[in-house]
């Protein structure tokens, strides 16, 4: 049987998945992807589903063997240096290790976290419909914890297909886009606008429970203390101190700070990517905007499958070019950032 | 609550509930903005109520002590028509109609297991044996469960043991803690940090994997204490690590 073995890995690296749902009344958070688009594209290339589980590797480097057989993998998100023996290895593309080779990751170049898919998908046991890894409560198969060297994770045997090629389509760019509440109302106007108006680097510190903002100080109108209520994934709590903190993926399912705004779901994975230090800022939107971003955003990974092509055909896609005119949208043959992702309504 | 008062309605002495938008896949519906005995019963009641309505969109919710977190899928219903439903069911007259159940739970109080009774004894100068006595003789409910899997809130502690959190949170408390907080007390399941102050330590597991059920108690469920020796504590551990449930169901 072929396996895949952790040679080499950095913290904050574990299996995750599209996340554990239905037990947040219970304070189970549902943990999952940070970067659900990646952890789609890494899966598409490899033919898995688009949210099924995938190695998360943070922003340190990473070694895996083949061992016992082949195993094809693919690697997105965070471009990093990768190579087979020094042979480089492409970010969207599928690569399959002949039993005994290594590949190699670099560190993370302009982002946090790449999604390592394996063909055939990662075999182990879900609870509550999810292998993702919640270490704090001893959740997550085939190991409960982050990867570490020797981990062994059981894969199919590499099919024979030819390597594949993703073409991402085009996401947003600038600002990260927020709706604000639920308890901006715990905010002044002057203090709303410094929020939105200023400019944000996420600290060190951060993990995958929270990103703690640095900027200017976020004055509270009646204290930092309100009774706990529940949070979501991309909720902006404003600490005592008056530094936000961003809940990420392992959050808890309660908070106890007023919460000013809320990272559309569409942004999540890139705010999830910027790495620490980086400047950038947020923008409020409507409701309805937002809702019509995260409408798109599921197609957009629902879709990813079409843009999956053999590595030396992806131009040649023309099913996906019709699908796209007939949807009315304006399609450049040449640029692939002007293609749609097609969808399944 | 008692079995007269059950299908009790609710009256409304409330401000009109809220909804708050947070983020584009969940509305919270706010019922009070501090701990409220009647917003947390809403909470809990309208929480009910959506279980009846099967609205198409919702995901799940989560009750906390004021207000009911509401997730959905925008792809399948928007946050406008979603929250006018919310708020016609928030506003209606919510029934408390609905089975309760009552657990007893086992304490041992004091010693190596609860590290600070006999400071919260001598700050509320009485002794650590009045302190048991009035914590065993509350009727709690559960008003929510968060932050850590399985942490449970609960409401009615006698009020003549409120006392305001630790100046410094630990870092680190211990499994199955029991304590007290502000007007809250409470059964943390899992090892981690926390500001309140240790009265005991109970043996059940009120989140166990591989256990059926996985979450012993839901919101709503009433809780009551009573206080075990060391020994028997032991005994209790060690059943309840081998999956035994421990805490008792009784007939509410």
């Amino acid at each position: 049987m072929s396996t895949l073995v952790v040679a080499s890995i950095g913290p904050a690296s574990s299996v995750q998945d599209g996340g554990r749902f239905g037990a947040q009344r219970y304070g189970l958070t549902p943990s999952g992807a940070m970067d659900k688009l990646s952890l789609a594209a890494a899966n598409s290339l490899v033919g898995n589903a688009p949210l099924a589980a995938a190695i998360e590797i943070g922003p340190f480097g990473a070694a895996f063997t083949a061992k016992g057989g082949a195993v094809r993998v693919a690697l997105a998100g965070a471009s990093r240096p990768a190579d087979i023996a020094k042979r480089p290895v492409e970010l969207n593309t599928t690569v399959t290790l002949a039993d005994g080779e290594t590949l190699t990751l670099g560190f993370a170049r302009g982002g946090s976290f790449s999604y390592l898919a394996i063909e055939g998908g990662i075999d182990g046991e879900p609870l509550f419909g999810s292998l993702s890894v919640n270490a704090r409560a001893g959740l997550g198969s085939p190991y409960p914890r982050p990867l570490q060297a020797g981990d062994t994770l059981a894969a199919k045997p590499a099919s024979d297909r030819p390597e594949r090629r993703i073409t991402l389509p085009a996401t947003a760019s600038g600002p990260i886009r927020v709706v604000l509440g639920p308890q901006d109302d715990e905010f002044t106007d002057e203090m709303k606008a410094l929020f939105l108006d200023g400019e944000w680097k996420i600290s060190g510190t951060s993990d995958r429970m929270g990103y703690r903002l640095e900027g200017p100080a976020i004055r509270h109108m009646h204290g930092h203390n309100i009774v706990s209520d529940g949070t979501v994934d991309g909720s902006i709590q404003v600490t005592g101190s008056g530094a936000p903190i961003v809940l990420m993926a392992d959050r808890g399912t309660s908070g106890g700070y007023p919460k000013i705004a809320t990272v559309i779901s569409a942004d999540f994975g890139r705010l999830a990517q910027t790495p620490a230090g980086t400047a950038f800022r947020f923008k409020a939107i409507a409701m309805a905007d937002a809702q019509a971003e995260a409408r798109k955003f599921r197609e957009q990974i629902a879709g990813l499958p079409d843009h999956v092509g053999e590595i030396e055909n992806v131009e040649l896609r023309l099913e996906a070019l019709m699908t796209a005119n007939v949807a009315g949208h304006a399609v450049s043959a040449t640029d692939v950032g002007t293609w749609q992702a097609v969808t399944s309504g | 609550m008692s079995p007269a008062n059950v299908f009790e309605v609710m009256a409304d002495v409330l401000p009109p509930p809220r909804l708050l938008p947070s983020g584009d896949s969940a509305i919270t519906v706010e019922f009070s903005r501090t701990i409220d005995e009647t917003a947390n019963r809403k909470v809990l009641a309208l929480d009910r109520a959506l279980v009846d309505a099967a609205i198409t969109g919702i995901t799940e919710t989560v009750p906390t002590y004021r207000s009911l977190l509401v997730h959905y899928d925008p792809s399948v219903i928007a946050y406008d028509a979603l929250g006018a439903q919310l708020l016609a069911l928030a506003t209606g007259p919510l029934s408390l109609a609905g089975k309760t159940r009552r657990w007893r739970v086992p304490v041992h109080y004091g010693g190596a297991d609860g590290i600070d009774l006999e400071d919260v004894a001598k700050a509320l100068n009485i002794t650590p044996d009045e302190v048991v006595a009035r914590h065993v003789a509350g009727q709690y409910r559960v008003a929510m469960i968060g932050f850590t899997p399985g942490w449970s809130y609960l409401s009615g502690l006698d009020p003549s043991l409120q006392m305001s959190r630790r100046q410094s949170p630990r870092l680190l408390t211990p499994a199955g803690m029991i304590a007290i907080g502000g007007i809250q007390t409470g059964i943390q399941c899992l090892a981690g940090p926390s500001g309140w102050h240790i009265l005991g330590r109970t043996p059940i597991r009120t989140y166990q994997l591989h256990r059926e059920p996985t979450f012993l108690l839901e919101p709503g469920d009433e809780v009551t204490f009573y206080a075990v020796d060391a020994k028997t504590f032991i005994a209790q551990d060690q059943a309840a690590e081998a999956g035994a449930i421990i805490a008792e169901q009784v007939a509410a």
